[in-house]
């Protein structure tokens, strides 16, 4: 199978410091793969490395067959990797609706010139934009709010409205870091759904940091644990459930019987 | 499309203004202050309202156009072309837009080189980097004997008329209003409110701030040639930090972010001062006594005032008296209320 992105032997460190260690993963063109792991194991920093908010200090990334280290972050979303963000970052005094016509401002056929001019073209693909916006807030049942300023939003709406943003980037790969944080069990089935009808309907690989192991045994494909920056294991949820090892570093005991209960 | 009409409207009514209203040179002085103002205003807040980016060296910008376009007046042109009468008519007009534009030319140029490398600091630095640069500029200026260093240099006409210089402010508002109200110009506000969402949604945050830079040190070099041939005479202490102050202020006051906001601040924070000058008079024609020295005081010494007035506003109103208005609060306490809010819930 062709991966659309491929990590081999990436090694960042701080200073003294190893956060991930000779960590390699491949994730295919369709895979909904999980990442998990005790707090500090290094997930968050596999996510920083792949977006190019760190440089990984050695190892290769390969996106599409082209190399993402030492890009800008800017750069590498351009190339089709989304990301959402632990603590949510949305654009707190736009609204929702400019939050994700801000996510089209990297496909703009036209610049500044036109912005300026304000010519007919320019009107065509404001109102292209617009359209793009009000359906995919539809699709996502924000259209109703899409007036509103994005920190008035109910939590489960902004980790919702931040997942909104990063598809309209148009990725390849969506990121997703710890979607469902905070989120009362309700909210997580919902999420849960969401994960894949994103998957499904826009045919985009994901990767999501999760701490409930509800939701990454209920929805991946595939599973990585990270140990003190380490990959101990790799596989089917179901494999995952039994490693012994896993099951030392992370699940502790209740992982034998059914999901364990989440850890947040 | 309707922003061009707008601009079609201003560029009307300054001409009008300027043929038919007669104005003594006290108001005129008045007026063309406040149209300086409204483009060193409404330029910085690309920079510090939009793009949330903390500059205080607008001065030094506008003191590049205005020396540069008056140099090219009083001393360029009439060297090249001295058969050329330059005190008025087409020679004229023309030799003053062009000295106008290559003035603004040379300051966003000064814009490019200084904004790449001091546009990766954040906040304070940001803000003491560009403090510096506008120092260093004065100081060379002073140091400049063609333009008459620190005794101050004539300029041989003064062709900024009301026209000129609203035809110029209408523009700037055009050009920053057109801008930031884009698909394009979300870039602007998205750098603002999060940097790191910004780059993960494909905006270039180095990019977007240096354009923001570089736009507002055009203008800024624009503000200073329109400047300097009103005043006719330049000196450069007139371009030092205080100045760029004054323009911050008038950001802050009208609301970081609101095109409308900083217009009208910078419209009421120039007429302040003249108005403060007659409250001394008004006081003791009422009362039959003249002010208290200290209150007198105070009053003669606009930057007291300015900080009185910064400070009280701060306090009751931080988003500025029209920020927020369009539902867009100050930047200043954005990351605060994020973070509340995400927690909160």
């Amino acid at each position: 199978m062709d991966s659309l992105l491929e990590l081999r032997d990436c090694t960042m460190q701080f200073g003294g410091l190893t956060a991930l260690s000779k960590l390699s993963l491949q994730i295919g063109p369709r895979d909904l793969v999980g990442l998990i792991g005790p707090n500090g194991a290094g997930k968050t920093t596999v996510f920083n490395i792949i977006t190019g908010i760190y440089k990984p200090t050695s190892g290769t990334i390969q996106f599409g067959g082209q190399s993402l280290v030492g890009r800008k972050a800017s750069a590498i979303a351009a190339r089709g990797v989304a990301r959402t963000f632990q603590n949510i970052r949305l654009f707190a005094s736009l609204s929702v609706y400019d939050n994700v016509r801000a996510a089209f401002t990297m496909h703009l056929k036209h610049g500044i010139a036109h912005a300026l001019w304000r010519g007919g073209s320019f009107g065509r693909e404001e109102s292209e934009i617009s359209d793009q916006v009000i359906d995919i807030l539809k699709i996502f049942g924000l259209e109703d709010q899409r007036d509103v300023e994005c920190k008035s939003l109910s939590y489960g709406d902004q980790r919702r409205l931040e997942i909104v943003r990063a598809l309209a980037t148009r990725p390849k790969l969506l990121l997703l870091d710890e979607p469902a944080a905070g989120m009362n069990p309700r909210e997580k089935e919902e999420l849960m759904e969401l994960i894949q009808f994103v998957k499904e309907k826009y045919q985009i690989a994901v990767l999501l940091v999760e701490h409930d192991m509800k939701v990454v045994m209920g929805i991946c494909m595939r599973v990585a644990v990270l140990d003190y920056g380490e990959k101990i294991a790799e596989g089917t949820p179901a494999d995952i459930r039994k490693n012994p090892e896993v099951i030392e570093a992370y699940l502790g005991e209740e992982a034998k019987g059914p999901p364990p209960a989440p850890t947040l | 499309m309707r922003p061009k009409i707008y601009f079609l409207i201003g560029v009307l009514v300054s001409f009008l203004v300027w043929y038919f209203v007669p104005m003594d040179q006290y108001i005129r002085e008045i007026v063309l202050t406040i149209g300086i103002n409204i483009i060193l205003a409404v330029s910085l807040n690309l920079v510090n309202g939009h793009t949330g980016q903390f500059s205080i060296g607008h001065a030094g910008f506008m003191a590049i156009g205005a020396y540069f376009s008056a140099w090219i007046t009083t001393v360029g042109a009439p060297t090249w072309w001295p058969s050329l009468d330059l005190s008025g008519g087409l020679a004229g007009t023309l030799v003053f837009l062009g000295a106008l534009l290559a003035g603004a030319l040379l300051a966003a140029l000064a814009g490019l080189l200084i904004g790449i490398p001091t546009l990766r600091l954040r906040g304070d630095y940001l803000a003491i980097a560009t403090l510096g640069f506008g120092e260093i500029i004065r100081v060379v200026i002073q140091n400049t004997e063609v333009v008459g260093g620190s005794r101050g240099f004539s300029v041989a006409y003064g062709y900024a008329t009301i026209f000129w210089t609203y035809l110029f402010a209408a523009l700037t508002i055009y050009v920053v209003a057109n801008l930031v109200n884009s698909a394009y110009g979300r870039g602007f506000l998205a750098v603002r409110d999060d940097e790191v969402a910004a780059e993960s949604i494909g905006v270039n945050t180095t990019k977007y701030k240096v354009i923001a830079f570089v736009l507002a040190a055009f203008f800024a070099g624009i503000a200073g040639g329109l400047y300097s041939h009103f005043k006719q005479y330049l000196h450069p202490d007139r371009f030092n930090f205080i100045t760029s102050i004054e323009v911050v202020v008038m950001v802050i006051v009208g609301g970081m972010g609101s095109t409308f906001g900083v217009i009208a601040a910078a419209i009421v924070l120039s007429l302040l001062p003249e108005a403060l000058r007659f409250i001394p008079q008004f006081y003791q024609q009422i009362f039959g006594v003249s002010l208290p020295h200290l209150v007198d005081d105070l009053l003669k010494n606009r930057m007291m005032i300015y900080s009185l007035l910064l400070i009280i506003l701060m306090l009751t109103r931080p988003q500025g008296i029209f920020g927020g208005i369009s539902g867009r609060p100050a930047f200043l306490f954005k990351r605060k209320s994020v973070r509340a809010d995400g927690l909160a819930s």
